[in-house]
């Protein structure tokens, strides 16, 4: 730069803008490097979580005993049967009473409440909903039903997750459904077609890869959910596939062995909590995948 | 004449008009069915603001609007006050939002215009992923292995460099003990950094290219056009971010009971345990005894709905602004 010969009056003036720019790059280079930071700190922490679960969780992943056994008093061997099984099933319940509660309402909303208010405000409470703390999705459940009914029970655990499924569906129904083109919709109904047929018929089948995304988001969403199941569906020690008793569950047996003091109870939260996690992932990484062939 | 003819000639057509308009009650039928269930969907918030007021009448009626600065919390005298875990959500949540909110900035930044194109779609998925983690699995690995380490090296290095200043020297007061708020509020800052720079991420792509390119091509610097151009365009909808990334901060549960120490006592030290609602939630009431204490839970849970609520109102009222104004300039 000082290489260039410059007219004598000027010279002073670009050595300012010189420094100027300088700094201007230097500051912009500096900012840049800390968003590549922020990045890495991001990934640090994703890397550091999964990476101790899998050390933690390796070992007790590897024993088959944790797969048929039920969970022990402490002091003594034991699996996570009960739990994993009282899990599926919870979630099972909670995704097939959300599901078509999600679906339907998804629709209302995308096709047929373009206009009118319970269109909008019901998004609008759905998107809050969405976000809702879900203990506070427990404690209804808890004054609606368990209080009623008079004993926690599975069915109550059940319908907590069914709370948080619906949001979920709700809005990913009415996303997907919106992407589909109108001229769909007018080919059917020129072709004489009901509405209904024209939804059942052509939306939902044009739909169906991100419907389906959706509901394994949302899958994957209320299996790792603890706060919810701890005043509904409470714990069980013992094998129990009684919808109407309390029933184990891999999220409050991990909440209650990780709090206790015994280091067996201790190994077993790590393999429940790595069992979840790689549950959880595999469920996202796979839904991601599936909407991603679509596009 | 003619008129009649036709009127008479449709009417009396019915095996070609009847497959067409096969039973229009199913027409009907299908809308009221869908419109029901949109409508008990917008009934779930009214139900649950319903039954929490409903469920803590005991308490509303006994302390009023006394329970939010009473610092009270005595099972067994039945002397019952939020402030403590009112205090506690608050002030994990401001640590969280102090951290996140500039880190999800950065992220959102080196994704939107830093990243080479083949490494965004990977990279953004990998912060996504921080959210897909249960908050169990958060509240766990910080119990065992985050705590410990922060102990052991983090608090007495804070406490030596802030400990002596006066005021700064109050939160960073006490032994460190590994657990308590600031360590709760560490890990939520962790929990809610996919949720904002999500947000951050999409609102920034909506700027218009001319836009950026203007300023690039009056010798802006990517930084200078990111703050100068693309944070004003986008302002709404980045507060809008931040706010549902707070709204998910003050509802955690699960991460925050693990390591924030439980304990119902009010204290200016950062590094002190105390409680935050969620958490009192979480470990008391399925212990609790006595319709009062139950009622000042679920009115605990009722305010913690109000506050999380009204949050995430906000910030879905920013984010539908700056859609607007973005339909109307587009």
């Amino acid at each position: 730069m000082s290489a260039v010969p410059h007219p004598a009056g000027t010279a002073g003036v670009v050595h300012a803008g010189n420094r100027l720019y300088r700094s201007r790059k230097r500051v912009n280079f500096m900012l840049l490097g800390i968003s590549g930071l922020a990045l890495a700190f991001g990934l640090f922490w994703l890397v550091w979580i999964l990476g101790t679960l899998l050390y933690e969780g390796g070992t007790a992943l590897a024993r088959a005993s944790l797969y048929y056994q039920m969970t022990p008093p402490p002091g003594s061997d034991g699996g996570l049967a009960n739990a994993i099984v009282g899990s599926l099933l919870m979630v099972g319940a909670g995704t097939l009473l959300g599901t078509p509660v999600g679906i339907l309402a998804g629709t209302y909303l995308a096709e047929y409440g373009r206009s009118g208010w319970l269109a909008s405000a019901t998004r609008f409470l759905n998107d809050v909903l969405l976000s809702a703390p879900s203990i506070v999705i427990g404690l209804f459940v808890y004054s609606v039903f368990v209080a009623r009914v008079g004993h926690f029970s599975a069915w109550a655990g059940s319908l907590a997750l069914a709370l948080i499924v619906i949001p979920v569906i709700v809005r990913t129904t009415d996303d997907m459904l919106k992407l589909v083109p109108n001229s769909l919709r007018e080919a059917a109904m020129a072709l004489g077609a009901p509405v209904w047929k024209m939804i059942t018929l052509v939306t939902y089948r044009a739909a169906r890869t991100g419907i389906v995304t959706g509901i394994l988001l949302a899958v994957a969403r209320i299996s790792g959910e603890t706060a919810p199941l701890l005043f509904t569906a409470l714990n069980n020690q013992f094998w129990s596939t009684n919808m109407d008793a309390p029933m184990s569950n891999l999220p409050v047996v991990i909440f209650q062995f990780a709090m206790s003091p015994y280091q067996d109870w201790h190994r077993l939260a790590w393999g429940g909590a790595a069992l979840i996690t790689i549950a959880v992932l595999v469920l996202n990484i796979f839904a991601r995948a599936l909407f991603r062939k679509t596009d | 004449m003619a008129l009649d003819a036709t009127a008479t000639s449709v009417t009396s057509d019915p095996p070609h008009s009847r497959p067409a308009r096969s039973a229009p009650w199913i027409e009907t039928a299908f809308e009221w069915l869908t419109r029901s269930f949109a409508f008990f969907v917008f009934c779930i918030l009214v139900g649950i603001v319903a039954s929490l007021v409903l469920g803590s009448q005991l308490t509303l009626g006994k302390y009023g609007f006394s329970f939010i600065w009473s610092a009270e919390w005595n099972p067994v005298t039945e002397e019952f006050g939020a402030l403590v875990p009112i205090y506690g959500t608050l002030v994990t949540s401001a640590i969280a939002m102090l951290i996140g909110v500039p880190v999800s900035f950065g992220i959102a930044l080196f994704l939107t215009e830093l990243s080479p194109s083949w490494l965004k779609r990977s990279l953004g998925t990998a912060i996504e992923l921080l959210a897909a983690i249960p908050s169990i699995i958060y509240g766990m690995w910080g119990l065992f292995v985050f705590a410990p380490l922060f102990q052991a090296h983090a608090q007495p290095f804070l406490v030596s460099t802030f400990g002596g200043i006066p005021l700064v020297g109050q939160l960073f007061a006490g032994p460190p003990l590994g657990i308590g708020m600031l360590t709760a509020g560490l890990i939520m800052s962790i929990m809610v950094i996919p949720f904002i720079s999500a947000v951050m991420r999409d609102v920034f792509e909506i700027v218009p290219p001319m836009l950026k390119e203007s300023a690039y091509g009056l010798g802006a610097t990517t930084w200078e056009v990111v703050w100068r151009v693309v944070l004003p365009y986008t302002k709404v909808g980045v507060v809008g971010g931040i706010m549902l990334g707070l709204g998910r901060a003050l509802g955690e549960t699960m991460a925050v009971t693990f390591v924030i120490g439980n304990a119902h006592r009010l204290s200016a030290s950062l590094m002190a345990p105390g409680n935050s609602i969620a958490s009192a939630l979480a470990n008391e009431f399925t212990e609790a005894v006595g319709d009062v204490y139950f009622s000042a839970l679920i009115e605990l849970g009722l305010i913690l709905f109000l506050i999380t609520t009204v949050v995430l109102a906000l910030s879905k009222l920013l984010l539908m602004q700056l859609a607007k104004s973005e339909g109307v300039r587009a």
